[in-house]
């Protein structure tokens, strides 16, 4: 009787086990058929060799700049490859420095009262949505640059915004890397007499280094992925911009501009810039990853 | 000296942050409080949106929001309890389940929009509809919310797992009854995220629900959401600014509310269960 019992409560729990697996490698199947799908719509712009020059188009468009006219066959990605890099910098360079003290004024200098408070603003900003943010950008910051140089819906438009968005993530970020040090390394630099600055800037800051990078690479990620908010304030005209006040088009924005009319090898070079995006995203997430696990490892080893 | 020069740029940096961030959020909620009331919420769009209200915008977020939670939530919940509970170790295949969700998590929501749109769209010939677009948040809020659940799973005392078994009770029943309400925190910790990613998503969306501003009759039309709304007012309708920042305000009102509504729905669902 109890061993009927048991054999019944096992095979109730194998038969668990088998369809919670199953729908587990449904996950597997549906990165698969993610990457599948990407590599089959864009599979035609891949290979196709370019007549004019010889050689792989993709390769050709990536390396020469036959400008992106899609119409006439032309799909001269370069320039917006570069905007996206540009964008993306642009917000770091703003968004690091500004987030790393903030990150330093959550641990070391605010109260713990108004540490909260500042807190729950920065995850309150973390989560509203990016569309918010472009109106916000387009309604307020663009004017206002266009009172200074015009046109403004521009690149400097585009890394104002962004830097805002993934300002609150950097800050975070970087003050729970600086609250994961040791805390011995803190007391032993207050014990060695050194003052205030000198403990936060040549004790603390490198000791949690490889936390705050991996904080910002995933931000670079982020900013890299983001597509409303650069769409809606950057201008949109595709170029490689010579200063700050000239609108770019994005890799992103371009692919939710001509999505909806795209047929053939134009639909086919969305995908591949898509998967392009995909691929760089990843490499910066896997960079990141890396970087934290030697965080953590740095933390226990103490 | 140093000290005081290094604080004062620590503290004017704060202030410049809080600034920036208040004025965003003066700017959104003093514009949208202006247009909102309840006629904005009732009434269909007129005049492409510049005047009347956004009730079938609402409609179909809602129905979007709906499809891509009914499909997310027990799959998601279906893999975090198959990831910790049955293969605690984390090797071989969980290892490169749990590599695939990081992956997944990884692409930005624009290429889900991409693959949305050749696969829920052509391939499986849903069209422009709020079905495509909400299976296409569905495989967007997955990754997160199973690594989500998962954790919460994995940080429960073992002391827990080993006394459901000394009563005897099937890991089914472990998990269902014990299990899942001491990762209650985690799951709706995942459950928040997977709603704020859904409701603010456009990208995703642009070309799987599609722009029809029309009342949507069944999961099978196309529809706007509130997101793509407020992109459109502010892209492609001149004068539309008013309205944007309009649906700007509710789609932040929602997402609290979703929020709010989320944490008491599993605060009900799990007390009951460990009252049983």
């Amino acid at each position: 009787m109890m061993a009927k019992c048991l054999d019944h409560l096992r095979s109730k729990d194998g038969r668990w086990n088998a369809s919670l697996a199953l729908l587990t490698a449904g996950m597997v199947a549906l990165l698969l058929t993610i990457l599948l799908f990407l590599m089959s719509e864009a599979w035609p712009f891949l290979i196709s060799a370019d007549t004019g020059h010889g050689g792989n188009r993709l390769f050709t468009n990536l390396l020469q700049n036959p400008g992106w006219y899609p119409l006439e066959g032309r799909f001269g990605l370069a320039p917006m490859i570069l905007a996206s890099l540009a964008v993306m910098l642009g917000a770091i360079l703003i968004a690091l420095p500004l987030g790393l003290i903030n990150g330093i004024y959550l641990e070391f200098y605010a109260s713990a009262a108004f540490a909260r408070g500042f807190r729950l603003l920065l995850n309150l900003l973390a989560g509203i949505p990016s569309v918010v943010f472009g109106l916000w950008g387009l309604t307020r910051l663009v004017p206002w640059i266009t009172q200074w140089q015009p046109p403004g819906a521009s690149l400097l438009a585009a890394i104002l915004v962004l830097s805002l968005m993934i300002l609150p993530t950097i800050a975070l970020t970087s003050a729970s890397a600086l609250a994961s040090v040791p805390r011995e390394l803190h007391t032993g630099a207050i014990a060695l007499g050194l003052r205030r600055t000198s403990q936060i800037i040549h004790i603390m800051l490198p000791a949690a280094r490889s936390g705050i990078v991996a904080g910002t690479i995933l931000a670079a990620a982020r900013a890299l992925g983001e597509t409303m908010a650069v769409l809606m304030v950057a201008g949109n005209v595709v170029q490689i911009p010579a200063t700050l006040f000239e609108p770019v088009r994005v890799l992103t924005a371009n692919m939710a501009l001509e999505m909806a009319y795209a047929v053939g090898e134009h639909r086919a070079s969305l995908f591949a810039s898509g998967l392009l995006l995909t691929l760089v995203v990843w490499g910066l997430s896997w960079m990141a990853y890396r970087l934290g696990r030697h965080q953590r490892k740095f933390a226990r080893h103490d | 000296m140093i000290d005081r020069v290094f604080s004062t740029v620590v503290f004017a940096a704060a202030a410049l942050v809080v600034a920036a961030l208040v004025w965003v959020l003066t700017d959104v909620v003093s514009e949208g409080a202006a247009r909102i009331s309840w006629a904005f919420l009732v009434t269909e769009p007129r005049d492409a949106g510049r005047a009347g209200g956004i009730a079938p915008v609402l409609v179909s977020t809602l129905w979007v929001l709906v499809i891509a939670l009914a499909a997310a939530l027990p799959l998601g919940l279906g893999v975090a309890i198959w990831l910790s509970e049955f293969a605690p170790k984390q090797r071989g295949f969980a290892a490169y389940t749990g590599i695939t969700l990081d992956v997944l998590a990884g692409i930005p929501s624009i290429v889900y929009g991409l693959f949305g749109n050749a696969f829920f769209s052509v391939y499986m010939g849903l069209g422009y509809s709020l079905l495509a677009g909400g299976l296409t948040l569905a495989c967007m809020i997955l990754p997160v919310f199973i690594r989500t659940c998962e954790s919460g799973l994995r940080q429960v005392s073992d002391d827990w797992r080993q006394g459901a078994w000394a009563l005897g009770m099937t890991r089914a029943a472990a998990v269902c009854h014990v299990l899942l309400p001491a990762a209650r925190p985690a799951i709706l910790a995942g459950l928040v995220l997977g709603i704020g990613r859904a409701t603010a998503e456009t990208a995703a969306l642009l070309f799987t629900s599609g722009y029809v501003d029309r009342m949507p009759e069944s999961p099978l039309d196309s529809g706007r959401v509130l997101a793509v709304h407020i992109f459109d007012l502010s892209m492609n309708v001149t004068g539309g600014d008013g309205a944007a920042y309009g649906s700007a305000l509710v789609l932040i009102v929602l997402i609290v509310l979703l929020n709010g509504l989320a944490q008491s729905l599993v605060d009900n669902w799990f007390k009951r269960r460990i009252s049983q």
